[in-house]
């Protein structure tokens, strides 16, 4: 039996998803894209061009649910797969497109540079339960215009995961497209086995701006997948109760599920999320509220009754610094949401309402991600019946350590951690430098990162990414990109 | 020595069956035991330590190369102790008087075992008479002893106390371990070493015999 939680009973499930359409069908939703409301009203909607205003009415909605996938895979850079997004399948990856990195020496926030993402990405691709790596980091050395596609050029040269990512404005998803199908070598291949993962977000509430509503269209038109990332914001742009939020990102979303299967049936897309309550003493958006994450866990369980695979920006901490909030936190909101089966999780190594990544987070976080992939595979027998017969080898040996029964199972029954987390005696410990948890995440980013080696792609790949990149940074006035000197 | 090399790596894959037959060929083919012993079985004991050490293996892969390496030394042993080559030595363990915990102890000397020590297990609530009169029964260099509970640690202080009343301190040592023994507790009581677990009190074991032996 697979562990799992439940916030909603189907008959909320029902009456949510109901109470959304009749939205979606009064009061519709805002697209400032003129395209895409001339598609809209092409296939049935009713648009007030003047208010950019659409509305979607159910057979619309039901058609684009009956089109979208009810699961998809994806592939590393060498085509090898890597996730399985279906069911109650789960898998990790780092938060998004921070700002800041947190400085290990300083332990304070500061920009970060193209030998940190780059840094960063080798990193990932030495963290086992991290599924898949993100464009994290917002390199500050690079044009503003580039600096969305030269994070994906960088993921894709120095780590083989599949990339969670997306575009800041409209003009630089060609680019980025051009990158991966540089890397899968044909747009055949690159819709047979998906490289990346876009995320796309409408604004609260019920509305989307031109950049986020042509960024859904333009990866529908590739086959490139989507996650959605409506983001209520509880007790502010959106009602201040838990069932209200969820009311308006099941609009929100299903809205861009509309868009994205209009533009081409069959799309891959992910009913994801990054909702939050709003803290009326910060005025803040905090990830790390339980309130936040009971959201994040109920809007995935609408995504699923809807038959769709899910994701959601949870097991993240809103600290400053590398402490205790963020293994709280993150812990509760990484092992809340493996229970409930959301099958991407986007949040480990962030802090600060996810505006600043932590190499160091990210090791511990990877660990926490290593013990809830545990928790979900339960508690099931493996050889353990008829009992008595281990129990005779028990008494008659003193102990089971080399037990045929023990090899056998122990790696896949114990989770063993990886040296982040302190598992010593006191004495072993102090013997072996009495480390505190910073400085062994410390230990461990060098460690690993040193330990890494850039995915052996082919020269010519390689050379064509350079090559992409490069031409897109001349528009913008750069000749060179600062990974060259590297 | 390819034999030896060979037989240190599969020791390291716990690979009973092989080191055994391994064993067999190197004696056959003429190298002194003794030089099996070090360059063959401890040599892979060693890489053993090593890799656990780092956490590159587990105790269950450590059991499994101990007990690779005593399938060699079944065929060694009569061989070296016709040679009069000295075996690593022999161990008097057991827990306390008073103390009925025997798990930690228990660990201690399935792992002394495997680094090729003999062991005098006494079991436990061992009164501090019995591990002295063991240890001399046995001409055992090292007596070992745990304890669980805060309560029976002073029993610990007894067995030193006997030794140097009956003038065997210095020709037997001590260690001593479990959960609250500390290595202040060590020093304090005069036991000559203290193992944090039993990976660490088979490493202290070695240098207390080391320095017995210089």
């Amino acid at each position: 039996m697979r562990p799992a939680v439940r916030f909603l009973s189907d008959e909320l499930v029902a009456k949510i998803v109901t109470e959304a359409r009749d939205i979606l069908g009064h009061l519709g939703v805002e697209i400032h894209n003129s395209g895409i409301l001339d598609m809209l009203a092409e296939h049935g909607a009713r648009v007030d061009t003047a208010r950019n205003r659409a509305y979607l009415n159910d057979e619309l909605i039901d058609r684009a649910l009956r089109t979208a996938p009810r699961s998809f895979q994806l592939y590393d850079v060498f085509g090898r797969r890597t996730h399985d997004l279906s069911g109650c399948q789960v898998h990790f990856t780092p938060g998004s497109a921070a700002i800041n990195l947190l400085d290990p020496q300083t332990n304070t926030a500061r920009r970060p540079t193209t030998a940190d993402y780059v840094r960063y990405a080798r990193l990932v691709s030495r963290l086992e339960h991290l599924a898949s790596q993100s464009t994290a980091l917002v390199p500050a050395d690079v044009h503003q215009n580039v600096s969305d596609s030269f994070r994906l050029f960088l993921s894709l040269m120095h780590c083989a995961k599949p990339v969670v990512t997306g575009c800041f404005t409209i003009d630089s998803f060609s680019v980025m497209k051009d990158l991966q199908l540089a890397v899968r070598g044909s747009a055949a291949e690159l819709k047979a086995k998906p490289l990346t993962v876009f995320s796309c977000c409408p604004t609260a509430p019920l509305k989307w701006s031109d950049v986020t509503s042509q960024n859904v269209v333009d990866c529908a038109r590739h086959f490139i997948p989507v996650e959605f990332i409506s983001m209520p914001l509880s007790g502010f742009v959106a009602p201040v109760t838990l069932v209200g939020s969820l009311v308006q990102h099941t609009a929100e979303t299903l809205s861009g599920i509309v868009i994205s299967q209009l533009a081409n049936p069959g799309t891959p897309v992910l009913y994801g999320g990054s909702p939050a309550v709003f803290d009326v003493r910060y005025e803040t958006t905090p990830m790390g509220a339980i309130e936040t994450m009971m959201i994040d866990c109920a809007y995935n369980e609408i995504g699923k009754h809807l038959g769709l695979p899910t994701q959601a920006y949870i097991g993240l901490s809103d600290g400053k610094q590398f402490d205790a909030q963020d293994g709280l936190e993150t812990g509760v909101g990484a092992v809340l949401a493996a229970l409930a089966g959301i099958n991407n999780i986007s949040g480990p190594g962030m802090l600060d309402f996810e505006s600043c990544l932590s190499l160091e987070k990210l090791v511990l976080d990877n660990e926490i991600c290593g013990m809830a992939l545990r928790l979900t595979a339960g508690i099931e027998p493996k050889d353990d019946f008829p009992a008595r017969p281990r129990f005779e080898e028990l008494l008659q040996g003193q102990h089971l350590l080399i037990s045929k029964h023990t090899r056998q199972h122990w790696r896949s029954e114990h989770f063993l951690p990886g040296r982040v987390i302190d598992r010593a005696n006191r004495s072993r410990w102090q013997e072996e430098g009495a480390l505190s948890l910073h400085e062994r995440a410390r230990q461990e980013v060098a460690r690993l990162v040193a330990a890494s080696e850039p995915p052996a792609l082919p020269t010519d790949v390689q050379r064509e990414l350079t090559r992409l990149m490069e031409h897109e940074a001349r528009r913008y006035g750069m000749s060179r990109l600062p990974h060259e000197e590297l | 020595m390819a034999v030896l090399d060979e037989m240190a790596a599969n020791l390291v894959q716990g690979a009973d069956e092989r080191v055994s037959e391994l064993t067999r060929r190197a004696i056959q083919d003429g190298l002194p035991p003794k030089r099996i012993l070090d360059e063959g079985l401890l040599a892979g004991m060693t890489r053993v330590g090593e890799l656990f050490k780092c956490h590159e293996i587990y105790l269950p892969d450590v059991l499994m190369a101990a007990q690779a390496m005593n399938a060699g030394l079944e065929h060694l042993k009569p061989l070296l102790v016709r040679e009069g080559v000295p075996m690593l030595g022999r161990v008097v363990l057991g827990s306390v008087h008073g103390d009925l915990h025997d798990i930690g102890k228990n660990l201690v000397g399935v792992m002394l075992r495997g680094a090729g020590f003999e062991v005098v297990d006494l079991g436990n609530d061992v009164p501090p008479e019995r591990f002295v009169e063991a240890a001399q029964e046995h001409s055992a260099p090292v007596i070992g002893m745990s304890a669980l509970l805060t309560t029976t640690m002073p029993v610990m202080g007894r067995v030193v106390n006997l030794l140097q009343q009956r003038g065997l301190a210095g020709r037997i040592k001590t260690i001593i371990g479990g959960a609250p023994v500390t290595e202040k507790f060590a020093r304090e009581i005069g036991v000559d070493a203290y193992g944090y677990d039993a990976a660490n009190a088979v490493e202290r074991v070695k240098s207390l015999m080391d320095t017995q032996a210089a």
